[in-house]
Parts: C-alpha cells; sequence; structure tokens
C-alpha cells in the first residue's frame, strides 16, 4: 500500500510491526508510549496475532522471550523506566539468541523523569543496558514515516543475525502526527519460515533447548565469541546513517531522531546565515556508523554533537572519528529540545574555536 | 519375568543432579510419565526455572526452554499465547514461585492462563545455598535466618494454594507431598490431572509439592521425610484447593 496516512509516531510503529509480520505483543502502560499497546490490543487480534497488556514491564519482557522462541515475530514497547526494568530479559534473550523486537519511546530522566521527549537512554541501548556482553541492533527513526517502516527492518536484522533488535526513539516523535507511508507489502506472517531452532510441537524431530547458560569450563566464552562473529558482521554491513549537505560543511552537525529533526531546523538557519553546515544522521546507533563519519570528517573542520541528553552519543563519535577533528557537544538534557537558533549559536562558536581549545575535551 | 516398571520415555537417560534424598527428581519422573500416559510429550514445552531443578531443560525428553528466576509463568504465558497447540509447564521452586516470581504467578493465575505449574516447596533456598524461602517455617533456621525464622524479623510463611484459590482464573490447586510412597502415588494423580485441565482448555492449574531437602534443611535424608510429614504438613495443609468442577474446596 503506497497511500499517504496521516498518524502518530506510536500508531506508525505498531502498525508497521503488524505489516512486518508482528503476531504477539506483550506490554505495560508508561507515558508517552501508551498509544503503542493501546493500538495493538485490537489491531493484533484483527491480524490473527496475540496481545497481552502484561502485569509489569518484567513479565512482558519474559512473554516475549517465550513467544519469541517459538519463531514468532514478537514485539514489546516501553519507554525509560520500563525498559530499564526490561533490560533482565533482555539480556536473557541475547543470550538465547532470540530475535526479539523492542522499542524505547524516551523520556526524560534519571528516575521518573518527565514525559518529555529525551535522548538519556543512549548509552543504555547501544552498550548492551542489561547484564553480560551481548549487543543490540539500534535504529533511531526521525520521522513517523520511519517510525513506521523501520519495525521490518529490526525483524529482519534481528532474525539474520538473532539478536534483540530495537527502535530507540522518543516521546515526541511518538506523539507528533505526520504523513506516513509504509514501504513494501505486508508481511504474512503465516508465510514465514519457522526457524530450525524454534520450540514447539514437534512430532518427529529432535528435542530443542532455548536457553542461555553454559557452566562447562570455558563453554560460555566459545558461545559469547560465536556470538562476536555475528556483530563484527553486524558491524560490516547493517550501519544506516543519512547525509544533508555535507560536501562542502566546515561544521558538521551529528545527531539522532528528535536531534536530528532540531539540527535540520538549525542547518536551514545556518544556511540562510552564509553558514557551511552539514548534517550528519546515524540511523543505526548500533552499530554506529563509523566509516561513513570518517568520510565526512576529512573533509570537515569540526563536528558538533547535538544530543538530548548529557552527551552520550558523543563517545562514540569521537571514537570513531578518533579524534581527527575538534569535536563539540551541543547537550540539552532532561527533556528540553533545543532550538535552532540556539545551534546554530554553538556551530558559531565551534567555527571560532581553534582546534587544540577544544580537540577531544567536554 | 514381567516388568512392572521402567523409565518413563519422556524422561531422558541421564545422570541427574540431584542430592540423594531430594524430591525433584522423584517430581521429574511423576511429570514425565504424565506426558507419556497422556501422549503429550510431542507438542510440550517446559520452563525450566532458576534453582536446584535449573537443569530441569537436560532432563526432560521434550521442548524445553530456561527461564529467568521467577519468570516461568510469564515465559510459559508467551508460548501458550503464541502457539495454543502446545502443552506448557512451568517448573518451579518455592523461591522462584513464591518470592521473585510472585507477580507473574498471581497474574498468570489471574488469567487463567491455559498452563500447568509444579511447584516445588522445600521450604527453602535450595540452591543458593539454604537461605530463608518465603515457605521457611516459623522457627526454623536457615543460613539467612540462622537464629531461626523470626516473625518479627522475617514475618510469616506464605501458602501458595490458600493465596491463589482467591483468584477466579486459577482453575485447579493441590497440595500434595512426595515424602512417602502413598504421598508420590497421590502427587501423580494431582499432576495428571493438573495436565488434563490443560489438554481440556480449562485453565490455570498448579500442583504445590512438599519435596525434601535434605542438604540445606541439614537433616538427613529419611529424617528429612519425617520432617515433610511432622512439620511442613501441618503449616501446609494437603488437599484439593481449587477444583472448577467442583468449586471452591477452601482447604482440606
Ligand atoms: C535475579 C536472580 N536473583 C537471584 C538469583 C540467585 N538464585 C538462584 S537459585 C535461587 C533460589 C532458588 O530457590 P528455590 O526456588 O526455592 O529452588 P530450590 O533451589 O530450593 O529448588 C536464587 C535466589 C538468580 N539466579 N537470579
Ligand atoms: S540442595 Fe536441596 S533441593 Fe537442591 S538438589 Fe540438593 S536436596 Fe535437592
Amino acid at each position: 500500500m503506497s497511500d499517504k496516512l496521516l498518524m502518530k509516531g506510536n500508531d506508525a510503529l505498531a502498525e508497521g510491526a503488524i505489516r512486518a509480520g508482528c503476531r504477539f505483543f506483550a506490554g505495560y502502560p508508561i507515558t508517552p508510549q501508551n498509544e503503542v499497546p493501546e493500538y495493538m490490543s485490537w489491531r493484533m487480534p484483527e491480524a490473527g496475532g496475540a496481545f497481552i497488556q502484561a502485569e509489569s514491564e518484567v513479565a512482558a519482557i519474559n512473554m516475549l522471550f517465550g513467544a519469541a522462541a517459538t519463531g514468532v515475530r514478537s514485539m514489546t514497547s516501553s519507554s525509560s523506566p520500563g525498559i530499564s526494568l526490561k533490560q533482565e530479559g533482555i539480556s536473557y534473550c541475547a543470550g538465547a539468541d532470540l530475535p526479539i523486537f523492542f522499542a524505547n519511546v524516551m523520556r526524560g530522566g534519571p528516575g521518573l523523569g518527565n514525559i518529555a521527549g529525551a535522548q538519556g537512554d543512549y548509552h543504555q541501548s547501544v552498550r548492551g543496558g542489561g547484564h553480560g556482553d551481548y549487543r543490540t541492533f539500534v535504529m533511531a527513526p526521525y520521522t513517523a514515516s520511519e517510525m513506521g517502516n523501520f519495525p521490518r527492518k529490526c525483524f529482519e536484522v534481528g532474525e539474520k543475525y538473532r539478536i534483540p533488535s530495537m527502535i530507540l526513539t522518543d516521546g515526541v516523535l511518538g506523539q507528533m502526527m505526520e504523513p506516513v507511508e509504509f514501504q513494501g507489502e505486508p508481511v504474512d506472517a503465516a508465510k514465514l519460515p519457522v526457524p530450525e531452532w524454534a520450540i514447539g510441537a514437534n512430532p518427529g524431530r529432535a528435542r530443542r533447548m532455548v536457553g542461555s547458560y553454559d557452566l562447562r569450563d570455558g563453554e560460555l566464552e566459545k558461545m559469547v565469541l560465536e556470538r562476536v562473529k555475528r556483530y563484527k558482521q553486524i558491524e560490516e554491513k547493517e550501519s544506516l546513517c543519512e547525509l544533508k549537505m555535507c560536501e562542502d560543511a566546515e561544521v558538521v552537525l551529528v545527531a539522532y531522531g528528535i536531534g536530528a529533526r532540531a539540527s535540520l531546523a538549525a542547518l536551514k538557519l545556518a544556511r540562510e546565515q552564509g553558514l557551511k553546515v552539514g548534517l550528519f544522521r546515524p540511523i543505526t546507533l548500533w552499530p554506529f556508523p563509523k566509516k561513513q563519519l570518517i568520510e565526512v570528517a576529512l573533509r570537515a573542520k569540526s563536528l558538533l554533537v547535538v544530543e538530548l541528553s548529557l552527551g552520550q552519543m558523543v563517545d562514540d563519535v569521537k571514537l570513531s572519528i578518533d579524534c581527527r577533528i575538534p569535536v563539540h557537544l551541543h547537550s540539552r538534557p532532561g527533556g528540553v529540545i533545543p532550538t535552532g537558533e540556539e545551534i546554530v549559536e554553538s556551530v558559531r562558536k565551534a567555527l571560532k574555536a581553534g582546534p587544540k581549545e577544544v580537540a577531544c575535551s567536554r | 519375568m514381567q516388568q512392572v516398571t521402567r523409565r518413563p520415555k519422556s524422561l531422558l537417560d541421564v545422570k541427574m543432579h540431584y542430592c540423594p534424598g531430594c524430591g525433584h527428581g522423584i517430581v521429574h519422573r511423576l511429570v514425565a510419565e504424565c506426558l507419556d500416559e497422556l501422549g503429550i510429550a510431542k507438542r510440550t514445552v517446559g520452563v525450566a526455572p532458576v534453582g536446584c531443578s535449573v537443569f530441569a531443560d537436560h532432563y526432560f525428553d521434550c521442548d524445553m526452554i530456561q527461564g529467568a528466576h521467577g519468570r516461568g509463568p510469564a515465559i510459559a504465558t508467551g508460548i501458550k499465547r503464541s502457539k495454543p497447540e502446545c502443552i506448557v509447564f512451568s517448573y518451579q521452586g518455592d523461591g522462584d514461585l513464591a518470592s521473585i516470581g510472585m507477580a507473574e504467578t498471581i497474574h498468570s493465575a489471574a488469567r487463567s492462563e491455559n498452563i500447568t505449574i509444579v511447584f516445588i516447596n522445600n521450604a527453602i533456598y535450595g540452591m543458593t545455598g539454604g537461605q530463608m524461602a518465603p515457605t521457611t517455617l516459623i522457627g526454623m533456621p536457615s543460613t539467612t535466618s540462622p537464629k531461626g525464622r523470626d516473625v518479627k524479623v522475617n514475618g510469616y510463611p506464605i501458602k501458595v494454594c490458600e493465596l491463589l484459590s482467591q483468584l477466579e482464573g486459577a482453575r485447579y490447586l493441590e497440595r500434595t507431598s512426595v515424602h512417602t510412597a502413598a504421598h508420590v502415588i497421590k502427587t501423580k494423580k494431582a499432576l495428571k490431572k493438573a495436565f488434563q485441565y490443560q489438554v481440556d482448555g480449562k485453565g490455570f492449574a498448579m500442583v504445590e509439592v512438599l519435596s525434601m531437602c535434605p542438604t540445606n534443611l541439614g537433616i538427613n535424608a529419611r529424617d528429612c521425610a519425617k520432617f515433610v510429614g511432622e512439620k511442613m504438613m501441618p503449616v501446609y495443609p494437603l488437599g484439593v484447593f481449587k477444583d472448577a468442577e467442583a468449586p471452591a474446596a477452601g482447604g482440606k
């Protein structure tokens, strides 16, 4: 279907997951993502799937653990405090190599924080979040359309490499209404192949076990290292980003999600004022698009990272370009959205700053 | 020569890790017999817990998944809802089910998930080395209540069958024991009924089995069976607490 629909980001996320073949959803209410379970509660049975309002986030993610183990495309969504609770189960899914899919519609934090859009959960998302050595495939949409179309990619990558995948978004994108265009034909869940590891009714085949532990000497290390090989492949093949006006840019803004929306406004403003500014938008946060960023950094004078957090992605930016050029940070934590004007102000400062003063410092 | 008993087909021929005198092995066998006799092994998925029975997934000849501590009922819910044709059971200890997993237990019962829970109550945390469980008896020592469980400090034991019998969604609840041969036979019957409930689509069924942990109760195997009969049974009376067909027996 290629019609344009006017949809809230959260509704697009839910509909996109169903069109991607998701047939199991378990969740627990938390603002600003409530539209997702609300939408799923009627749409999922309509699509022939299961919806459960769980008693807690802990229960929801463990329901997913069970459902995903049967090979069914499964999803949960939550917002920051709820995602913290889900980390136990996410780690177990990572340990069991299960391709679950979840969305974090971030709010301001830490603690109960507020319900505004924020980006304080970046580290938690890209570094693992739960216990143990693992990674999650993380996508960061910045429009309602992307909210609706990224679930399919998350399921595909998650299944191909057998890892949990997530969409990291925020309260503003979740609540924002925009035209949404779903790409590709809806996936027929009944026609998806049953994975060779899935548990369930087994007339005839050998029994299967899904789990995450191995107490035998050295065996767990082997399992973890085998997983690392897949992580390497993902890093090589699956990183995505978008570049805007980077060819002649002296200062390149680096921002994702709602931060990229604000940066886009700043980009337009800056260009109007004759400042040579570009935008580098990571679409996958893990794997971080390192190679693409290095190419951009080799042409620019400095990078300005715009984040709705104390500055978390800035670490990956610095690591990626290995301090080749100065990296500045424009940070608004606690659910405050930066304006285009204030970002342009930071662009001017970056243009004035001498390289030594600012290189690799916060 | 006539063979009167044999290893159930659904119990794999591997050496179990349980201590001598432990009740887990007995109940494993009973569960496997149920799967055989009901002819459901080929569509059964078991959820192994965290606790001494953490290796349950190595012992049953059916698909198995290893849960996180206490989350068995939620995992079983996810499996059952996505594959309703499967028979799903969760096997759990008292720390797992009545402490960290209490919310998952109560809510899966309240939703009347069509699953079967095998609940081993040995009044202690076995795997982690004998700490107090929610089911530890008043006055009973443990490594975290060395002077004996003191209600002023630790509160009272939780009677799970009694608690769950308040819930409409709980359809079959029975407490049994495995401390004598006669009780083992009764436990088998209860377990079979609990699985039959699921086969018939009747909703949440749980059997609480009073069991021995000689190692962590610090009692030799024979005396430990006695302990279950003499000390645990008065606190945890056996019987059917809920049977949707013979509504709410409500105790003994
Ligand atoms: C989240 C979490 N907390 C604690 C533990 C440690 N732990 C492992 S087994 C166990 C207690 C098990 O006791 P019980 O459920 O009574 O089973 P038993 O060993 O007696 O059969 C605990 C606390 C864990 N594995 N995970
Ligand atoms: S510690 Fe107790 S529960 Fe665990 S195997 Fe030994 S006897 Fe059984």
